[in-house]
């Protein structure tokens, strides 16, 4: 494990609980883990099991929406403890964060240059000139072709590869030492989505920064990370480098997402996928996977046979 | 380039609509009951002096050709002469828009004062007290008629406070602000009850999209969220809605100005539906048709400056 002193970002015991008539969910129930300056952290799990959540939770965008607790120590300094006010210089500044759905993410009725720029003007002491000077270099950094003549362009006037191209752009802006990634891939064609992993991979490592990549894709994170975290139900299952927990994975649930890898599958079985994938495993009611002890719910689990 | 494009586009979809408006009243103004010739006439006209006036205005000639002449005479800017006010239509017209259009104006100025404001705090305060205590408000608002409202403005703030003039219009632009502001109020109370509904919903929906969490994310000052990201956004729809109800205004005028006796277009055309004034009653609902397709030109032309996807496609 990472020693204190040398990790950017500490996150201790965060819950982020959300309230709805009445309801109360806990979408991250007491995560810790630590990213090092120009790390690559995959942060996988299934779809609800809080990752997405857990990105915004650090840099306060889920406060409005819910509860946050625990503490997300930034360079020895608690962002919880901070307004929202005083948040508005780390983010964007020192840690970015891109989303998932291009298409979606970017404002439509404004200009790329004018959504680049308004990051520069937030955090940076450039003039006018300057800025427009930085966000073409930002575009083509970001590989966009003919980038000052795109400046004026608007959202509906890229694909979604590029739209998410301009997305890296604008969180790049003012140098942030840290980039939060959620699933930055997932609404991407596969041919596209490669090139933008690479794209950020080579970026991070050019401008030394930390990356934590949120994605439910395990080829992913075995290309692109240095170490993974496992998300299951709203808490960590494991925590480790990239080679030990795909190798030996400790937990079940983590086998159970290597073992769901559609390649695993024999090719007779894929019309009945679901035992196929699970042939070697068997139901056990005393799993040590914890679940939310206020949920009250029982948890069945999927352990592999002794051999 | 394509923005100009797009303004003759709209511009060239005016006219088929104007004729169709032409149509419309011509037709109309004939199946109003009642005999034009005899209201002009004194009581004691003869047959034969009623059959004159006939004549005189065309009424005898076939319904194609009146309407033909109509049509030239109107592109002509002569819309006949006033048989209420024994005057030319377009100059009685003329006269009197200025007074409407202020009206109007001033109408939608407050209106977006009152409702913009409050319908941000409302959104803001979403399901809170505050945010529970405009809508109630403006359903108050909404669920009262226009006239009532008037009434109540009159009675209180003019004969009762003094504070402002009972009717009238006024000689300066200082004089028409205070003259028309009961009138004013009176039909924006109503028109931003609606701007307010619309607009703190559309402030909520786009508070949850994704393009604002992504800017709290680039660490923007709240004012610039609110104001560049949030308001523009929520104002694409809001404007449409605001063009249609100062088309809903406009009629309004018609009770507003007898209300609060303002020599604007609405009053006038009550007094030329009473007094059966074919030609005015013609002219004041081309006029009405114009000043609305103006307004709704106007209402494009706003969105596809706020919305670069309607300018550029």
């Amino acid at each position: 494990m990472t020693s204190q002193t040398d990790s950017l970002l500490k996150v201790r015991n965060l819950k982020t609980t959300f309230h709805s008539k009445g309801r109360t969910l806990r979408a991250v129930d007491g995560i810790s883990f630590d990213v090092r300056a120009g790390e690559v952290l995959g942060l996988v799990g299934e779809s609800g099991s809080g990752k997405s959540i857990t990105l915004r939770s650090i840099i306060g965008l889920t406060r409005d929406y819910g509860s946050v607790e625990g503490n997300v120590y930034w360079k020895g300094e608690d962002l919880l403890a901070r307004t929202d006010k005083q948040l508005q210089s780390v983010r964007g500044s020192q840690i970015s964060m891109i989303f998932q759905e291009p298409m979606t993410s970017l404002n439509p009725l404004l200009s790329i240059g004018l959504q680049i720029e308004e990051n520069l003007k937030a955090h940076t002491e450039l003039d006018k000139r300057a800025r427009k000077a930085r966000a073409i270099e930002l575009l083509d950094m970001v590989g966009i072709p003919s980038a000052s003549s795109r400046l004026s362009d608007f959202p509906h006037q890229f694909s979604g590869g590029m739209r998410q191209r301009v997305m890296i752009a604008i969180s790049l802006a003012s140098n942030p030492e840290m980039l939060l990634a959620d699933e930055p891939t997932t609404a991407l064609d596969v041919t596209i989505q490669d090139q933008i992993l690479q794209l950020l991979l080579s970026l991070a490592k050019n401008l030394n920064m930390a990356i934590v990549l949120v994605t439910h894709d395990l080829g992913v994170v075995a290309q692109t990370c240095d170490r993974v975290a496992v998300m299951y139900a709203g808490r960590l299952v494991e925590t480790g480098s990239v080679r030990d927990v795909l190798k030996r994975p400790q937990h079940p649930y983590t086998l159970g997402l290597l073992k769901s890898v559609p390649e695993n599958i024999p090719p007779a079985h894929h019309s009945f996928r679901f035992p196929a994938r699970h042939q070697h495993w068997t139901h056990c009611r005393r799993a040590a996977l914890s679940l939310p002890a206020a949920s009250g719910r029982k948890m069945c689990v999927l352990v592999p046979n002794p051999r | 380039m394509s923005s100009l494009s797009y303004l003759v586009s709209r511009l060239l979809q005016i006219i088929p609509t104007f004729l169709l408006v032409m149509v419309v009243i011509f037709l109309l103004v004939r199946m109003l009951p009642g005999d034009p010739a005899i209201a002009m006439a004194d009581a004691k006209a003869t047959e034969a002096q009623l059959e004159l006036i006939r004549q005189k205005l065309g009424l005898n000639e076939p319904l194609v050709m009146q309407f033909l002449y109509f049509v030239r005479n109107t592109l002509t800017g002569d819309m006949g002469t006033s048989i209420l006010l024994k005057a030319p239509v377009s100059e009685v017209i003329l006269e009197r828009i200025p007074v409407t259009a202020f009206l109007t104006v001033y109408a939608v100025c407050l209106s977006v004062l009152i409702a913009g404001p409050l319908a941000f705090v409302a959104a803001l305060n979403k399901n809170g007290s505050l945010d529970i205590a405009i809508r109630s408000g403006f359903q108050v608002g909404l669920s009262t008629p226009v006239f009532y409202i008037g009434l109540l403005l009159l009675t209180f703030l003019a004969a009762g406070l003094r504070l402002f003039p009972v009717g009238g219009y006024g000689a300066t632009f200082l004089q028409h602000l205070h003259h028309l502001m009961l009138p004013a109020l009176t039909v924006a109370l109503y028109t931003s009850a609606i701007i307010m509904r619309n607009l703190r919903s559309a402030v909520i929906e786009v508070l949850d999209a994704e393009y604002v969490q992504f800017a709290r994310s680039k660490g923007l000052s709240r004012s610039v969220i609110l104001g560049r990201h949030v308001l523009r956004n929520a104002l694409i729809s809001t404007v449409t809605l605001l063009g249609l109800s100062i088309g809903n205004l406009m009629s309004g005028t018609l009770v507003t100005e007898t209300v609060f006796a303002v020599p604007g277009l609405g009053r006038l055309m009550l007094e030329a539906i009473f007094a059966r004034d074919y030609p005015l009653i013609q002219g004041l609902t081309l006029t009405f048709a114009v000043m609305v397709s103006l307004v709704f030109l106007l209402t494009d032309m706003v969105q596809a400056w706020l919305d670069p996807r309607l300018r550029l496609s």
